[in-house]
């Protein structure tokens, strides 16, 4: 039905477009002579046509639910409904509701059936005024646009505001439900810090969020110090990325400035293949063949490597991250003119002079850009962790013991859970919270870094 | 290539210099061993030092020798051919209209083609006695004796200070920072950029005007005080006063280095040059003396060149 309706709105709007582009070409003798292209004519008539029906639409679909239900529930006989509270009062609604959907439990009293009429034609009435509202108001907007069209009319300054218009409304959108998000975060985390303090929560070193599962079972209470985990995921990420950033860099200097073009060309697609690999695979990797060889490899230097450690996880995640640093150096760098790299050879610099001196610094932006968009990928990533490091918080600088990262912990406290009462599942909600403060801060700093180090050529 | 008019300076370029660095075996030698015969001809024909410019006094030795430069990119040929013998303590100043070669040409000298993927240089180049084309050549060190100011001002993303820095530095020039304090100093006054810019050396060079990046680039390639500099159209987008303060420089460096420049002002190369060689095409017309080129030129092209016919 509704689908229908947006249908025939697009169909009036392409018949309005072209109604403006031809009346705006035959009202004048030359085309030149029209103030703006035919097309803008055209768009201008389809953006009035379109654009407030459907909003109309979309307002008559959020609200029609509300009020119907308000006007049912003041049908109802009053001596039925009488001292009913809230939840009562919804749980007649639902009942009318399926009533009037055709799925009859028993017996529903008389009056429930007489109001799953009313709801019925309620509903009817309602849908088929919304599509005579949305079509008149399609006509009356071609009528009234397309009398306004004449050679001298602005359509282009028109359509250029209507675009205007839209811009902003999407950018708002994306504005508020980034707002929506941080301010849920916000109040979980707040209703998680009522039940445990702060205090504990930064700056504890045990991480035991276990919950009983009736209240006089001895495991009792839970700690919820979150400083191993905050280690862990510092741990595992630096791991990650001390491998990701040398590798990446310089298999991106190594194909931009050494390599041919043919093996570059063949390289690149192949490097890039390391970014499409779900990280599921990489947790096989890591749990199968990394770990394993790590521990037979420690056994024979006489190490002792757990089953689950933070080095197989960081060096695997930073194998992953490796063609987040290197594309995006790669076009860093190769997007530093060849003038400056002709400069620094004319003044006879080698090339590595060149590519130390000269393009890193140009290309530094792009190449921090790549370095913190993976630091920020090695931070949030859960899969590898999950399976090659373990969920056992255990507060340690080794990397050869298993350690837990912020987000596994946050996946391990909601599995099973729905009900956000107890401060297990809430304590989700405050690690999401740092995990964002964490994230924006790396945001802000790099780009800090980058105004500070920006070096702009022509 | 029939109107070539063979260069007019030929002599013993080995004998007027001791063959440099001690790298090159005697240049005679060198000729000889070379399989190119142009080469061999072309250093046998002695003739007298003679010079109808003599305010200079200086000894006409060839600095730069090419014979038969090819130049291709990819499959198009861009110079056919060309011989010029390019003296020491001159200044020798390539006009031609636009697309002819000139920059192509100036590139040959210091092995910047070489940069360019698609370019390929065949002939001989002789600078100082060695054959910059020979595979033990150092590019490097080639291109630190020969500087290069680019046709369009390339100032590194760096700070006006760090732009001249930077070749002293690689280089190894300056023992201390008031070294090389001065050498940035000296070089940027002698391209007449120093008043512009004293005050904030610390900023970024390419936040300069076109004309100020110019003279930075000019200022840039004279602090490492290479042996030839290969300007090309250093002047293109100089003011008159700026103009003239280059032009300066140009015979003030003449007394210690050899200069070589691209110019589309006919006015330029006849008021700094000594020597002139008309590209056309590709090819190289006519080469000599600069005031015959401009008063009685002998191809009928350069005639319509130098008089606005072309180009
Ligand atoms: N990098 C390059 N790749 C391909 N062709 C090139 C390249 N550089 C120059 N050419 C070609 O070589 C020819 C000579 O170019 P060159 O730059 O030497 O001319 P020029 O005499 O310096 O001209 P101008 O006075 O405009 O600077 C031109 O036809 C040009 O198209
Ligand atoms: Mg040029």
């Amino acid at each position: 039905m509704v689908g229908y309706l947006f249908l025939a709105i697009a169909i009036i709007s392409l018949a309005g477009f072209y109604a403006g582009r031809s009346k705006a070409q035959t009202s004048v003798g030359k085309l030149s002579e029209l103030h703006s292209l035919p097309n803008f004519h055209g768009g201008f008539i389809a953006a009035w046509i379109g654009i407030p029906s459907i909003i109309v639409v979309l307002l008559w679909l959020l609200f029609q639910g509300t009020v119907i239900d308000n006007l049912l529930l003041s049908s109802l006989p009053a001596d039925k409904v009488e001292g009913m509270d809230q939840a009562q009062l919804s749980l007649v609604l639902s009942e009318v509701r399926s009533v009037a959907a055709g799925n009859i439990f028993g017996d529903p009293e008389p009056h429930i059936i007489a109001a799953a009429e009313r709801y019925n034609s309620w509903y009817s009435i309602s849908r088929w005024s919304m599509v005579a509202v949305a079509l008149a108001m399609c006509l009356i907007a071609l009528l009234f646009t397309r009398s306004k069209i004449s050679g001298r009319f602005r359509a282009r300054h028109r359509v250029e505001r209507i675009m205007d218009g839209i811009m902003v409304v999407c950018s708002v959108i994306a504005i508020l439900t980034t707002f929506g998000i941080v301010v849920s975060l916000l109040v979980e985390a707040l209703r998680f810090f009522d039940l445990v303090s702060p205090l504990e929560f930064f700056f504890g070193l045990n991480w035991e969020p276990q919950i009983a599962i009736r209240a006089d079972q001895v495991t009792g209470g839970g700690a919820f110090g979150a400083i191993p985990v905050f280690i862990g995921t510092l741990q595992i990420a630096f791991l990650a990325m001390s491998v990701a950033t040398p590798l990446g860099l310089f298999s991106a200097i190594y194909l931009t400035e050494y390599s041919g073009p043919r093996f570059r060309k063949a390289i690149k697609p192949v490097l890039e293949i390391l970014a499409g690999i779900p990280t599921v695979v990489y947790g096989f990797f890591a749990v199968l063949v990394v770990a394993p060889s790590m521990r037979e490899f420690g056994a024979t230097i006489g190490l002792d490597i757990a089953p689950n450690s933070a080095l197989a996880a960081g060096a695997v995640m930073g194998i992953m991250l490796i063609p987040f640093v290197s594309s995006l150096s790669d076009d860093a760098i190769s997007s530093v003119p060849d003038a400056m790299r002709h400069g620094s050879y004319g003044l006879g610099a080698t090339k590595g002079e060149t590519i130390i001196k000269v393009l890193l610094p140009a290309a530094l932006p792009g190449i921090m850009g790549g370095i913190l968009l993976a630091t920020s990928r090695a931070i949030g990533e859960t899969m590898i962790v999950v399976m090659a490091a373990g969920i056992i918080a255990t507060l340690t600088m080794n990397p050869l013991e298993p350690v837990t990262t912020v987000t596994v912990q946050i996946v391990t406290l909601l599995i099973g859970d729905t009900e956000f009462d107890n401060p297990k599942t809430l304590a989700a909600f405050a690690l999401g919270l740092v995990l964002f403060v964490v994230t924006l801060m790396l945001n802000i700093l790099a780009q800090r870094v980058v105004r500070k180090y920006r070096e702009r050529y022509e | 290539m029939a109107d070539v008019t063979p260069s007019t300076s030929k002599k013993k370029s080995g004998k007027a210099k001791p063959a440099p660095k001690g790298k090159a075996k005697a240049p005679e030698a060198k000729t000889n061993g070379n399989s190119t015969d142009a080469t061999g001809l072309r250093t046998k024909t002695d003739r007298p030092l003679t010079s109808s410019r003599q305010d200079l006094a200086l000894d006409q030795s060839t600095k730069i020798s090419s014979s038969d430069v090819c130049v291709f990119y990819g499959d198009k040929q861009a110079l056919f051919d060309v011989n010029v013998d390019i003296l020491s303590n001159h200044v020798t100043a390539l006009i031609g209209p636009s697309g002819c070669g000139k920059s192509t040409y100036l590139r040959c000298l210091n092995r910047m083609n070489d940069v360019i993927d698609i370019a390929r240089v065949t002939g001989n180049i002789i600078v100082d006695g060695i054959d910059i084309y020979d595979p033990d050549v150092d590019v490097v060190e080639l291109r630190a004796r020969v500087g290069m100011v680019f046709q369009k001002p390339n100032p590194f993303p760096k700070s006006i200070y760090e732009n001249i820095a930077y070749g002293p530095r690689i280089h190894g020039l300056a023992s201390s920072k008031s070294d090389m304090d001065e050498i940035v100093e000296n070089s940027l006054k002698r391209a007449g950029l120093w008043k512009e810019v004293h005050d904030r050396l610390h900023e970024p060079g390419t936040g300069l005007s076109g004309g100020q990046q110019q003279r930075l680039c000019i200022a840039r390639a004279i602090a490492i005080s290479p042996s030839v500099i290969l300007m090309d159209e250093p002047c293109s987008a100089l003011d008159p006063i700026a103009t003239a303060i280059v032009e300066e420089l140009i015979e003030e460096l003449r007394q210690n280095y050899t200069i070589v420049i691209v110019t589309h002002s006919m006015q330029q190369a006849a008021r700094v040059s000594q020597r002139t060689a008309y590209f056309h095409l590709g090819y190289l017309v006519e080469y000599g003396e600069t005031d015959q080129i401009f008063q009685a030129p002998k191809d009928e092209r350069t005639q319509n060149y130098i008089t606005g016919r072309i180009g």
